[in-house]
């Protein structure tokens, strides 16, 4: 691999963030992708990479809870930010519930774009927003799913928000 | 790992002072970075020449977004996102919400920047018809001061910009519209989301004793540049809305446009659909 830029100085740093919750040091090129980082170096492979033009939603991960395309976002830029992938929802083998929504939903076929959609949809409950059906469909928008037609996915996001609001109701913080 | 890495170098400057000091000292060796959503499509296909960035994420200087009574200023790291979720953005100019929205999706929107829709100069980009439908104004930094420049006088050509190798981007100046105002926006793509564009119109149109007193129209994917469409601004202008000149302000709009065959649309399809857009912008406005 290349360690020299074309200025002809290392371009190599280090790269201190935390992903699901535990901290991370590495050194990287600073041209790598976050994406590269988190799947070659770091084996976080429920991010996949799918078209690598920030298109397809498929290598979506939450920086700071925010969704971002990890193809498309240099890994420097991660720096003291906290990065979850697909990896860090589940605790001790229990789904979350949007994981859970998306199971009982049948959300799911060949799971490509699963971890993508399923981060998208946490940050949309996390929000503690309401969503309506056509915002809903707008805030999934970029994701692509080649095997459900979509309509799986919109209700098992719809379930998940709805779930959410009943528990928000049930035990206020 | 990708097999291959191009070449690049990234400087992230702290201050503003700091990014003006490193493009003095070599004037267009650096590439300003900001959301990346353009850039790294370019490096992820191996199309990127080596270069600088220079990266402007640090730069507090060009983020936040200014109100008074007379406009908003729009700091050039504001995402498509705060665009979208801002309150005074959506009271005043509805099209920007439009734009933002149209843009992309919302992981894109996350990240993109208003600045960078702009200065990466694509005809395509979202937020340049309604940035000319409203009549911005763009203030351009250097280590020589600040200029103000019209934004419908920025682009000179295909990705040619009245910007300098040591200027930066600093604000984007929108003045709120006075008066009885009416708003169209509509962008045609492929799909809803994640498409580039078509064509694409954004209008502005201020009322006076149910006459057009004051009209913009900004145009995308129809010519080397974002647009005004002058000619067809003119045949409208002063028009009484009960008897707006449909016809002639569709014919006018020609002369507006030069586009192309691509991949995306053919030539004639941007021609006929533009007007056609022009068409249900002026039945709207007619119902104002």
């Amino acid at each position: 691999m290349l360690t020299k830029n074309a200025a002809g100085v290392k371009a190599r740093k280090r790269l201190c963030m935390t992903v699901n919750g535990r901290a991370v040091e590495i050194e990287i090129d600073i041209r790598e992708s976050l994406l590269d980082v988190l799947r070659d170096r770091l084996q976080f492979t429920g991010v996949k990479q799918g078209c690598s033009v920030g298109e397809c939603g498929a290598c979506t991960v939450l920086l700071d809870g925010t969704p971002v395309n990890s193809c498309i976002y240099l890994a420097t830029w991660a720096h003291g930010k906290a990065v979850v992938t697909i990896e860090g929802l589940a605790q001790d083998g229990k789904l979350t519930p949007v994981q859970e929504a998306f199971v009982d939903e049948g959300a799911i076929q060949c799971g490509f774009c699963t971890p993508g959609v399923v981060l998208s949809t946490t940050a949309m409950v996390d929000s503690g927003k309401c969503f309506t059906h056509d915002e809903v469909r707008r805030e999934l928008s970029g994701h692509l799913c080649r095997c459900t037609g979509y309509q799986k996915i919109v209700d098992a996001a719809e379930r998940a928000l709805r779930e959410a609001d009943i528990a928000a109701d049930e035990h206020p913080v | 790992m990708r097999g291959y890495l191009p070449d690049f170098d990234v400087r992230v400057p702290a201050s503003l002072g700091e990014a003006l000091e490193l493009m003095a000292q070599a004037p267009g060796s650096y590439t300003p970075l900001a959301g990346g959503t353009d850039l790294m499509v370019v490096y992820n296909a191996g199309r990127l020449k080596p270069t600088h960035f220079l990266d402007l994420s640090r730069l507090a200087e060009l983020r936040g977004t200014e109100e008074d009574a007379t406009s908003l200023r729009f700091g050039a790291l504001t995402t498509f996102t705060e665009l979208r979720e801002c309150r005074a953005v959506h009271q005043h100019f509805p099209n920007l919400v439009k734009s933002a929205r149209a843009t992309g999706a919302l992981a894109i929107q996350n990240r993109g920047t208003l600045a960078g829709n702009i200065a990466n100069a694509s005809p395509a980009a979202d937020t340049p018809p309604s940035l000319l439908a409203y009549g911005a104004e763009l203030a351009l930094v250097s280590p020589r001061g600040l200029r103000r420049v019209a934004y419908d006088q920025f682009h000179q050509g295909y990705k040619r910009l009245d910007m300098a190798a040591d200027e930066l981007l600093a604000r984007i100046i929108v003045p709120k519209p006075l008066g009885r105002g009416f708003h169209y926006f509509r962008k045609v793509g492929t799909r809803q989301a994640q498409a580039i564009s078509k064509t694409c119109l954004a209008a502005y149109a201020r009322i006076e004793d149910g006459c057009v007193a004051e009209l913009r129209i900004g145009l995308g994917s129809v010519a080397p540049a974002p647009v005004r469409a002058r000619n067809a601004e003119a045949a409208l202008l002063g028009k009484p809305l009960a008897s707006l000149p449909v016809a002639a302000a569709r014919e006018a709009l020609l002369a507006d446009m030069s586009p192309i065959d691509d991949i995306r649309a053919t030539a004639h399809y941007r021609s006929v659909v533009t007007r056609n857009l022009l068409g249900q912008m002026l039945r709207e406005l007619a119902n104002a």
